[in-house]
């Protein structure tokens, strides 16, 4: 299993991730595009996941809400734009809490050798809005953030 | 946040660089002259003044002088905000995605045999018959 990549470059309104996963593409295909799945996954396990909608057609919009134990609540939605395969999915991105801030993320899913590679590309506005996007859309990623801080510190000035 | 989005760009940037990393995991111990951060490297110390501009461009650094000597100080905050702007994107991703990883675990036991082959040791696991799941 491979770690994570993030790319967030200097002066370019974009993010990439990837990410490689023990398991066949139509699995990891299902695990994005079937709400049941999805609400098992997607974001920290202290949140609850609700999906309001999820219309996995061109066109068809999807909003979904992580909320956590003490009623706070981010709503996230967006739309799907052309088919989704196996070979991607294309779809914008909202963050309730930065209306206007809409980012356009493409999900495509590589196979070898029985594994998956997912990578991700969301394109911003600008680079303030992707800045602002991480900054506010990833909130509630933000206190294991902080928990983390002292070792990607470490890691970032000591791996020299 | 505080941080403003070009400095963030100056901070990334300058971390970029193996060489300027290793300045600032030396500054962590202290102040130095631009002679004791040249000697462990194979480079110039013109070379390593580049460097210096770029991290005290950033912020990561800040300057003084001693006589005839510059002396270089981390500062550490501009670091920490640029840290903690991609360690919260980071940790959101890293965390569903193990999330994930489990969610695949599990899929692959309930659906195929393939689970032996690979050696893989759940408990919990449930075995179904041959043929495909029901939908």
């Amino acid at each position: 299993m491979t770690e994570m990549q993030i790319t967030a470059a200097p002066g370019v309104p974009q993010v990439l991730t990837s990410r490689t996963f023990d398991a066949p593409r139509e699995l990891v295909y299902r695990a994005f595009t079937e709400p049941d799945l999805i609400v098992q996954w997607l974001g920290p396990r202290r949140y609850t996941m609700t999906i309001d909608r999820f219309d996995l057609r061109d066109g068809g919009t999807w909003r979904y809400v992580h909320a956590d134990d003490a009623g706070n609540e981010f709503g996230f939605h967006g739309v799907f734009h052309g088919e989704a395969s196996l070979d991607g999915i294309v779809q914008t991105f909202e963050f309730e809490g930065a209306p206007g801030h809409v980012s356009m993320d493409t999900v495509t899913f590589e196979q070898a050798d029985g594994t998956t590679t997912v990578r991700t590309n969301s394109v911003f506005q600008s680079v303030e809005a992707r800045d602002a996007m991480v900054d506010a859309g990833m909130a509630s990623g933000m206190n294991e953030g902080y928990e983390r801080l002292e070792d990607l510190l470490t890691k970032l000035v000591a791996n020299a | 946040m505080a941080v403003a989005a070009n400095q963030l760009d100056a901070v990334f940037g300058a971390l970029s660089d193996p060489t300027r990393r290793a300045i600032l995991a030396r500054l962590r111990r202290g102040e130095a002259t631009v002679a004791e951060l040249a000697a462990p490297f194979r480079v110039s110390q013109p070379a390593i003044s580049r460097h210096l501009k770029v991290l005290e461009h950033a912020g990561l650094i800040s300057r003084t002088r001693r006589a005839t000597a510059r002396l270089s100080h981390l500062r550490a905050e501009p670091l920490r905000e640029a840290t903690v702007w991609l360690a919260g994107y980071r940790a959101f991703w890293e965390e569903s995605f193990e999330r994930l990883d489990e969610l695949l675990v599990s899929l692959q036991e309930q659906g195929e045999e393939q689970d032996e082959e690979r050696g893989r040791t759940h408990p919990r696991g449930r075995r179904r018959p041959k043929g495909r799941r029901a939908p």
